[in-house]
């Protein structure tokens, strides 16, 4: 062995290092006349090594290989099949090598097989690599049903599931590749089925091809206790549907109709009936498709009058269970194509709209009209084609006429099903004639006034913006003046007039329609500006759902010029306009004083502003700029409606604090509009800006100009000019903090925060330096509290200034940055703190992990979860709240580092279901809650404590605190109930 | 439940459900203290299973076997009864649907309860021996010993997907 060892090395080293590919045939050669003393040997582990050593030099060089070499190769490999066990692997090894010859003589492909079969005990080798002998060779085929039977043996029994998926890898070759395969078919189909249903997706993309075997057995397996057996045979059934034809499927149509039919009745599980309808849906388009022959009869016809008969008498009956399913059934059976739906809805229909008139409850027409829903539906398969009509066209007008009946009654939820069905009518095109749309109209204004339920206020504005939409015109003469003549008449209630200013908002949809619905609007503004209307009195809540309302169409609205040119010549001007009259009338006005000064009702404004400017085209834009910075500069009030303003107004600093509040407005017009807009006068602006934000005293003025400066400052093209200004306002922020005694250290703060955000959102370098300031802060004795509540502003977005609607310069991932760069920070300032201070940086990690994306949170967690687990002990209630908020979505889904936290979480825990916080309870019991969601065995231990704990909040004198901890407690007795049976 | 095996009740008769409660003011006020009332209770008892799917499951409440009029309550006294309706006057499962509803209000409720569970009066064949079962402390104790019937009763009560 030794000896022969050495010579091999020799060999084997000459192939290596010789330069000429050729000689691998040599040394192959060679190898088998050389090795003829191994291969020969009577020890069989000798033998084995011998050919193990000639298969892996074959590896090496098949390509090589001549036909005559081959074929002596190939014969003593066969041979060697009949030998040891122990050396099967091997020659099997070798023969696959072999197979991948290009120059395989003609039959050795052949007799490999056939002694392969002849041979080789499949079941009693455990090799991966069996069925990779076998070669895909066209030569096979005429092999015929020998290599078939083969096969079939070879798999008959094989358990190895590597094994199994090769070799059903290889039954779909058999069959894709036309293989004969006669009287075996019936064999190859039970030797694969007996897979099914395991989870096996190789299985059932074989078993199509035998559909006279199939469909039995998916009936037979339909009827077994399984719900995953059931699901898979449902799904399969619907995979073959759509790969055969009538031919295939005719003489099981009824019983597999049955067999779904009763799975969708009784089943509880919805994977069972979506899979049943979905096969259903699948026969009935293989049937669709089926052609029509002269003689025969029309197979979908007399399919679906199976379903129907099944199906319809059902639906008469409302009150009872198995009306959904028909009624499901059916939709899948009609949403198969349009013939379906044409066939089906032609039946359905006329009995749904009959027993609609002869029933007189309304829970059973309100039934009856969901289940008209989800016929009226087409589906993506089932729209008609170009020239074929609706299949709702007979029954237009009995269904109109239903669904204003149902829009007339007095019960919320028929209402609210009428309205989804109007809308759905709605948007089929050719459905709704002119005067049916009218009627409606008329019927949703109806509603809008008169009806008290918010469901159906809701559904009644979704209906009307839907229709809107494609049939503006009768909203626009019928609805919007009736609206305007409730809303001004003096009598209406303030919830009507509430309805009214939501529905006008819904209906602007159309740019015809924002023209009628907007001056609306702005005239109730400008009413309850005056306060001198023909009505009442406008409340400040309503002047704000007006502004709300503005927003809402602005919004929705299409960006197109035309209405930018609406918002800019219109709506903008008359709301700059209102609001200078109002700020120039001050408060001390006798009697009636503006709503407009009030700072809830010009918060309002700002976003209607902010989403018109952001929208506006460059033109237009420079435009505004222009005209918002010289109102504001230098009182030029002349684009101003009705501009009878005194003139040298100096709004940015006036000591009024309503003039100086409207800088929110000037913040809405310049820090919403594109990058590529150049607002003029920049630095005079800023410097104004500046100073009103560093010394004004009004708490609004100062926030909104400190927002106008940094959004401005975001904007701004990087360069020496910007960061001479910022260094100025840094200087000057810097000795306003340091000087202890400021009185104007609030409002410094309140700058140097904005001026932060702005700068960090574009990663500024000047945001590093910034950053670090308001962290000094945090051991301020009087800033600390605010320094820490800041980075909850500066981690989420602002809604009205620095955010990606308002085409701020805001970076991807600029939390996850500032998170990486200072968490390590807040750490560090926690341990070194005294122990009365500490929460103060507890408060500030939390504001910061609260806003990072969930993704970050979980990877973050491990290492800052002593940190929170701090958090939860300490006595501030805002940290608590915050940190459990932060805890419990991670909770859900929960990393490998809490294993060991375990101990600590429910001893810090628990005892906050009892604090005086309902808030702090509440989100303690959700955390207890998703801890029950844990893998058993690492929850299982706290159980008793957990339940015994949970007993007390079950007795909490606020409800909603009792309902959590129903939820808590009620999965907590649930799991592992068969480990411990544990008495109550 | 068997494919193969019909139904008891294949076809009930289904009932509307009530909305979610209302949220009111003085549920979110700290200070105020509100009382256990007879939809708490009712609330409770759908909690499993309760969904605002309109066809499936049905909840008991869609079945019509738990009433909100049939829940009683009295916070001072420390006593609730409930009172349900099989669907069907031989339902083999009034006794296992008796059972879930007193295990789920046990767990539920604070201690200082006192829990009532029996069948409406004339809606059952052996109405007499269901509730004498359910009355039964030590019945009920010895039914929780059984794993496997606990394991059903559980099931009944998991919001989990089964």
């Amino acid at each position: 062995m030794a000896a022969d060892s050495i010579r091999l090395l020799d060999l084997v080293g000459d192939f290596v290092t010789g330069q000429v590919d050729s000689k691998a045939t040599d040394v192959a050669n060679g190898c088998v006349a050389d090795f003829r003393l191994s291969l020969t040997s009577s020890e069989s582990q000798t033998r084995g090594r011998g050919v193990q050593l000639l298969s892996q030099v074959l590896e090496e060089c098949y390509t090589s290989l001549s036909e005559r070499e081959v074929e002596v190769l190939v014969a003593f490999y066969e041979n060697r099949l009949k030998d040891h066990y122990a050396i099967t692997p091997h020659v099997l090894h070798g023969l696959k090598a072999l197979a991948k010859c290009t120059v395989l003589p003609k039959g050795s492909a052949v007799s490999i097989l056939k002694s392969l079969f002849q041979d080789v005990h499949v079941q009693s080798h455990g090799l991966a690599n069996e069925f990779d002998c076998i070669p895909n060779h066209a030569e096979l085929k005429g092999l015929g049903p020998d290599f078939v039977f083969g096969f079939v043996q070879a798999v008959d029994g094989e358990r190895d599931p590597r094994n199994l998926l090769l070799a059903f890898q290889i039954a779909r070759n058999i069959i894709h590749r036309g293989y004969n395969l006669s009287q075996f078919t019936e064999e190859l189909f039970e030797v694969t089925s007996c897979y099914f249903p395991i989870d096996f997706t190789p299985v059932c993309r074989i078993l199509t091809s035998f559909p006279s075997f199939l469909l039995p057995l998916i009936i037979e397996k339909l009827d077994s206790d399984m719900q995953n057996a059931k699901v898979d045979s449902l799904q399969t059934l619907a995979a073959c549907a759509s790969v055969y034809g009538h031919k295939e499927l005719s003489d099981f149509l009824p019983s597999l109709w049955s067999s779904i039919r009763r799975e969708v009745f009784q089943t509880a599980s919805e994977s069972v009936e979506s899979a049943g309808l979905s096969a259903l849906r699948a026969l009935t388009s293989c049937l669709c498709r089926s052609v029509l022959t002269s003689n025969s009869e029309d197979s979908l016809h007399v399919f679906l009058d199976l379903v129907l008969k099944d199906c319809q008498h059902h639906l008469c009956e409302p009150d009872l269970k198995l009306v959904w399913p028909s009624a499901k059934l059916l939709q899948a059976a009609s949403g198969a194509s349009y013939r379906a739906s044409l066939i089906v809805t032609a039946v359905v229909l006329p009995t749904l709209l009959e027993q609609y008139s002869s029933r007189t409850q309304c829970a059973q027409r309100r039934t009856l009209l969901e289940v008209v829903q989800g016929f009226i539906q087409p589906t993506a398969s089932s729209w008609p084609a170009e020239g074929e009509e609706t299949v709702l066209q007979p029954f237009r007008k009995s269904l109109c006429s239903v669904v204003f009946s149902a829009l007339a009654e007095s019960n919320a939820s028929l209402q609210i099903t009428a309205a989804k069905v109007l809308t759905k009518l709605g948007q089929q095109p050719g459905v709704l004639a002119q005067p049916d749309v009218e009627m409606a109209v008329d019927h949703l204004s109806r509603l809008v006034l008169e009806e008290h339920d918010a469901k159906v206020s809701l559904a009644v504005a979704e209906c009307a913006g839907s229709l809107s939409r494609l049939h503006p015109a009768p909203f626009a003469s019928r609805m919007i003046p009736k609206l305007k003549q409730e809303i001004f008449s003096g009598s209406s209630k303030p919830n009507v007039s509430y309805r009214c200013i939501m529905a006008l908002a819904s209906v602007s949809t159309q740019p015809s329609l924002v023209r009628e619905s907007a001056p609306v609007l702005l005239q109730m503004l400008a009413a309850a500006h005056t306060g001198m209307s023909c009505c009442r009195i406008f409340s400040v809540e309503e002047v704000v759902s007006v502004c709300c309302s503005l927003q809402r169409i602005a919004d929705q609205t299409p960006n197109t010029e035309e209405m930018g040119h609406f918002f800019h010549d219109v709506v903008i001007p008359r709301l700059l306009t209102l609001s200078l009259h109002a700020a120039l009338q001050g408060e001390n006005e006798s009697g009636h004083s503006s709503p407009l000064i009030e700072e809830a009702v010009l918060s309002a404004i700002v976003p209607v502003i902010n989403t018109a400017c952001a929208a506006l085209q460059t033109e237009l834009a420079t435009t505004m700029a222009a005209q918002a910075v010289y109102l504001f500069l230098d009182g030029d009030v002349s684009f101003l409606p009705e501009n009878d303003c005194p003139s040298k107004i100096q709004l940015l600093r006036s000591q009024s604090w309503t003039q100086s509040q409207l800088v929110c407005l000037l913040m809405a017009c310049v820090c919403s509009l594109p990058h590529s807009v150049d607002i003029p006068e920049f630095d005079r602006l800023l410097g104004q800006l500046e100073e009103l934000s560093c010394t004004s005293t009004h708490p609004f003025s100062y926030t909104s100009a400190a927002k106008c400066f940094a959004g401005l400052i975001n904007k701004r093209a990087a360069g020496q000019t910007l960061d001479g200004v910022l260094e100025k306002t840094l200087r000057r922020i810097s000795v306003t903090l340091d000087n202890q005694s400021s009185a104007q250290r609030i409002q410094a703060f309140n700058l140097l925060v904005w001026m932060t955000k702005a700068l960090l959102l574009r990663y500024h370098p000047l945001s590093a330096v910034l950053t670090d300031k308001v962290f000094s802060l945090m051991s301020d004795c009087l800033l600390a509290s605010q320094a820490a509540d800041c980075f909850e502003l500066l981690m989420s977005d602002s809604p009205d200034v620095l955010n990606r609607s308002c085409h701020a310069d805001v970076r991807i991932m600029y939390r996850q940055r500032f998170f990486a760069e200072n968490s390590g920070k807040i750490v560090q300032g926690f341990n070194c703190a005294e122990q009365g201070k500490k929460s103060v940086y507890l408060k500030a990690l939390s504001h910061i992990v609260n806003n990072l994306p969930r993704q970050v949170q979980l990877t973050e967690l491990p290492s800052l979860l002593p940190v929170l687990l701090e958090a939860l002990s300490c006595p501030d209630q805002v940290v608590q709240l915050s940190t459990l908020c932060c805890l419990q979505p991670a909770l859900l889904d929960p990393p490998p580092a809490l294993s060991t936290q375990l101990e600590a979480l429910f001893s810090r825990l628990l005892p906050l279901t009892a604090s005086p916080s309902m808030k702090v309870r509440i989100a303690s019991l959700r955390c207890v809650h998703a801890l029950s969601q844990l893998p058993e065995h690492m929850v299982l231990p706290f159980r008793a404590q957990v339940l015994r704990a949970l007993a007390s909040p079950l007795d909490d004198k606020k409800r909603l605190v009792r309902k959590e901890a129903v939820l808590a407690r009620g999965e907590w007795w649930v799991f592992g109930n068969t480990l411990t049976a544990t008495t109550m | 439940m068997s494919g193969g095996a019909r139904l008891e009740n294949a076809n009930p008769l289904i009932f509307q459900r009530t909305g979610e409660r209302l949220l009111t003011a003085s549920e979110e006020d700290e200070d105020v203290a509100d009382p256990i009332d007879d939809r708490e209770i009712f609330d409770i008892l759908l909690t499993p299973n309760y969904s605002y799917d309109p066809e499936h499951p049905l909840s008991l409440e869609e079945l019509n076997v738990v009433e909100q009029v049939r829940v009683k309550v009295n916070d001072e006294e420390s006593t609730v009864s409930v009172e349900f309706t099989p669907t069907i006057p031989h339902c083999s499962m009034a006794t296992l649907i008796g059972l879930s509803v007193k295990v789920k209000l046990l767990r539920s409720l604070p201690a200082r309860f006192k829990i009532d569970v029996h069948i409406t009066p004339g809606t059952h064949v052996s109405e007499d021996a269901v509730n004498k079962q359910l009355a039964d402390k030590e019945r009920v104790a010895a039914a929780l010993e059984n794993s496997q019937l606990l394991e059903v009763v559980n099931q009944c009560l998991s919001t989990r997907p089964a």
